[in-house]
């Protein structure tokens, strides 16, 4: 339960919300103006994370050479290998597959599922098990313009103008021309998206969309998705094997360079295996656990770009890699639970961010990162946030307002994981708001492809967060999920076409992993300083102390 | 306002004992005590079931069951993490399945074990019923069997305790995916719009704003009109 000093807060945002109940009935939810195109621009270079000082900083090694990242990314790109390319011999492989699928969210298990339907033997190597990935956690939404009000042209128009019109067109345009058909897919493996009694798609807006395009399956969206998916993965023994436990740690190609397998590491085992393949996909999500400035997160563990990193390392492009999304409604109390999401749905169903007065101060849904810089300025610069006994600053989220507007029981129905979230630690948040504050969420940029899911290397496909291009440098919820599914599809056809048509392999190599290594020993880069990450580390010092000869995953924090 | 030192608590991993902050989830509180995990861990966040975990606490005879990244130690807890369940997983194709009775009697020949003694639903931690979800499916009410079990992350501890050695939560999967794809009523607006995608509608006007300079393209997105139900 929250402590006296904040119910006191939180009797002003009670005096408050009978008013902000009539401005919602009166004006849906544009209780407050939404800004403009001047208006959006200022306050991110003000107070958005991205536009610090120190934000970026130039790579010194790799394809990007030379151009500004996120720090932090650039940190982890200048980075040794994890494997000596000596020791193995590619004439042996372990195992060898048509496709060749790297991580098991519901991007890489759509890739393996649909090569596996055009014929292609599969392998899928993931970190941990099937299934545990970014994609299981999400809870809002998935975008698709199938009803009558709405259009491709219209989810177009939204997509590139919340990535601030540097998305790639032709990826956009593949996205909104496959998405109704990808709903229809999921729906036929047996997804139960929230219908109206008419069954037509229950749908509701998010931040930055022009239309109610949102489609759910109750605040389960993404495990409702990604756990038919991966029981589907189950049923096709035959065609799919999964190696679980076993995340890649490098590429590899052949002497015409193309794609031509990957080397896993298994976590329990500690032993490295060989992987020949004729085509292979990338779908190892995003980099949240890089704790980019210090920031809490919602990714799931293994969320540490690795994939970016094997891609790299193998010479393609990254494109939009300065730009870093953080979710605006992040809890900050209690303790357990800082970091972890309050998700978009509560602010499309009416919840109302406002201030310690109870005021409301930005229009519930802009874009996302517009509408975390509000968050940020209100919290600090204007100084009408609230503070946490461990000393975070964050402002209330007033979800009470969704029973109000939606009817007695709405949060329990629609709502389910928030409500149980709060609830163990005795918060009815349909009596009580929610404390916020942005938490990182989501990589914008990515590993370049074009609209196959193609790279620039042959038979290198990447599906999923790991992209770059399709949301620009700032995503809307929903967005991604889509992105899993269309994405995904499209590189598992492709893939598997490649091996229809026959791939003429030349000598498997590492060579792409020497010639890296000599660029970071020219920066002179710590021989402990190793990536793919694998995992975070999250082992206090007093203790690692006493692990005089622990080796850990993760080198960066 | 601000806590200066935090208090410590006894816990027992797998029968060591270990000082930890006391507002330590199980998660944490291993991660503390210097575990570099690389099972029985997942999402951190409540959503994946990867962290079962049994713990007695102190002074009761009674084991419990939790997600680890959920759960709060107190001082004297016991724990251990079961971070795999060795669980029967039947195979088959939707496409050829039929959403009644019989399908479940194939497949789940188990759930008609049932005793009813409703040790599930004490052991889950998202609090379903998943006793009633299970008497459901033996009535062959697929729709209530979905709708109940609908928050399952697939933890797997209510298999650990069945003493008719059923598999719920492999059920309750194929409930929901039956229900999705048989039962749930159609969308047509859907396939309609997947029509008019197919027939080209669209093609000329996408065609023309892929080409569109960023100032034309901005000034079309901020005049588009804001229409939400
Ligand atoms: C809490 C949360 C809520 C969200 N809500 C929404 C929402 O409502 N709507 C929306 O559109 N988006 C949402 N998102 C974003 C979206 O869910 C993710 O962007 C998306 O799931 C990423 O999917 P993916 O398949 O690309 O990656 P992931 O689902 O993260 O899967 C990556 C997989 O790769 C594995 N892996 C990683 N490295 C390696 C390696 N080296 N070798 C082998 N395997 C590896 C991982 O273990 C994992 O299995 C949310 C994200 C989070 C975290
Ligand atoms: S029903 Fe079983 S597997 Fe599902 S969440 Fe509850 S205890 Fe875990
Ligand atoms: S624990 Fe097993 S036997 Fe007992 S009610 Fe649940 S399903 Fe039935």
């Amino acid at each position: 339960m929250y402590p006296d000093y904040m119910l006191e807060s939180i009797k002003k945002v009670e005096q408050t919300r009978p008013q902000r109940f009539e401005l919602a009935k009166k004006h849906g939810k544009q209780v407050y103006p939404p800004m403009g195109e001047k208006e959006r621009g200022d306050i991110l270079a003000n107070y958005h994370p991205d536009y610090k000082d120190d934000a970026l900083r130039e790579v010194q090694v790799g394809p990007n050479k030379g151009e500004k990242l996120t720090a932090k990314v650039s940190d982890m790109l200048e980075s040794h290998t994890r494997i000596d390319p000596k020791k193995f011999d590619l004439n042996k492989p372990d195992h060898v597959t048509d496709v060749l699928v790297i991580g098991a969210g519901s991007a890489g298990m759509s890739a393996a599922i649909t090569a596996a339907g055009n014929g292609s033997k599969v392998i899928i190597a993931t970190k941990l098990r099937l299934g545990d990935s970014n994609s299981m956690m999400a809870q809002g939404g998935i975008q698709a313009a199938d009803q009558k009000d709405d259009s491709p042209i219209l989810h177009y128009l939204d997509i590139m103008g919340g990535g601030h019109f540097d998305n790639k067109p032709e990826l956009v345009k593949a996205f909104v021309k496959d998405a109704p058909s990808a709903i229809k897919w999921l729906s036929d493996l047996g997804v139960m998206f929230d219908k109206n009694p008419d069954g037509s798609m229950m749908v509701k807006p998010g931040g930055g969309t022009c239309r109610s395009r949102m489609h759910s399956t109750r605040d389960y969206t993404g495990a409702g998705i990604c756990r038919v998916l991966r029981d589907e993965v189950y049923n096709l023994p035959d065609k799919i094997k999964y190696l679980e436990y076993n995340p890649v740690v490098e590429l590899i190609l052949d002497d015409k360079g193309q794609a031509a397998g990957a080397i896993t590491y298994h976590l329990g085992t500690k032993q490295y295996s060989i992987i020949k393949a004729k085509s292979v996909i990338i779908s190892t999500g995003g980099y949240g656990r890089l704790h980019i400035r210090g920031y809490e997160t919602t990714n799931h563990y293994g969320a540490t770009a690795d994939g970016l990193m094997l891609a790299y390392r193998a010479g393609v492009k990254l494109l939009y890699m300065d730009s870093v999304q953080y979710h605006p409604t992040g809890a900050i109390f209690p303790e357990q639970i800082v970091g972890f999401l309050c998700t978009e749905k509560i602010r499309t169903m009416g919840a109302q961010p406002v201030n310690k007065n109870g005021e409301l101060f930005v229009y519930p849904l802009e874009p996302r990162d517009v509408e975390a810089s509000s968050f940020i300025r209100e919290s600090h610069e204007r100084n009408l946030g609230i503070t946490t006994p461990k000393g975070l600053r964050g402002i209330w989220l007033d979800s009470p307002l969704v029973d109000m507007i939606n009817g007695e029981g709405a949060i329990n129905k629609y709502l389910p994981a928030m409500h149980r979230q709060y609830a163990r630690f005795d918060i009815d948040i349909a009596k009580y708001p929610m404390l916020v504050f942005p938490t990182l969420h989501y990589q914008n940029g990515g590993i370049e492809i074009n609209k196959d899911a193609e790279t620039t290397i042959p038979g290198l496909y990447v599906a999923g967060e790991a992209t770059g291009g399709v949301h620009g440098r700032n995503r809307l919820m929903g967005n991604s999920q889509m992105d899993l599914i269309v994405f995904g599809r499209r590189s598992g056809l492709h893939a598997s076409e490649r091996v229809k048509k026959g791939v003429k392999f030349g000598k498997m190599s590492l060579e792409h992993v020497y010639s890296y290594e000599k660029e970071v020993d020219e920066i002179n880069i710590d021989k402990n300083k190793i990536a793919p990450i694998l995992l975070p580390d999250y082992i206090p010092n007093h203790v690692k102390e006493k692990q005089v000869d622990t080796e850990y995953f993760g080198t960066l924090i | 306002m601000m806590k200066s030192k935090e208090n410590m608590v006894t816990v027992y991993i797998m029968g060591d004992a270990y000082n930890v902050p006391e507002s330590s989830t199980i998660i944490t509180a291993m991660e503390y005590s210097g575990f570099q995990l690389t099972t029985g861990v997942g999402c951190r966040e409540g959503f994946c079931g990867a962290c079962a975990t049994i713990y007695r606490e102190k002074g009761d005879y009674k084991l419990k069951g939790g997600l680890a990244c959920q759960t709060v130690v107190t001082d004297g807890m016991t724990l251990a993490q079961i971070p795999f369940m060795p669980a029967e997983k039947p195979i088959y194709d939707l496409k050829e399945l039929k959403p009644d009775i019989n399908t479940i009697k194939e497949l789940f020949p188990t759930i008609f074990r049932c005793v009813s003694c409703n040790t599930c639903t004490k052991a889950c931690p998202q609090d379903i019923d998943v006793m009633d979800y299970i008497q459901a499916l033996k009535k062959g009410n697929i729709a209530e069997a979905a709708d109940i079990s609908f928050d399952c992350i697939r933890c797997g501890l209510c298999a650990l305790r069945c003493p008719a050695e059923i598999v719920q939560y492999n059920a309750a999967t194929l409930a929901r995916r039956l229900y999705g794809s048989y039962l749930a009523k159609k969308s047509p607006e859907v396939d309609e719009s997947i029509e008019d995608i197919k027939a080209g509608k669209y093609d000329k006007e996408l065609e023309e704003l892929t080409k569109m300079d960023r100032k034309t393209l901005s000034e079309k997105y901020y005049a588009r009109e804001t229409k939400l139900r």
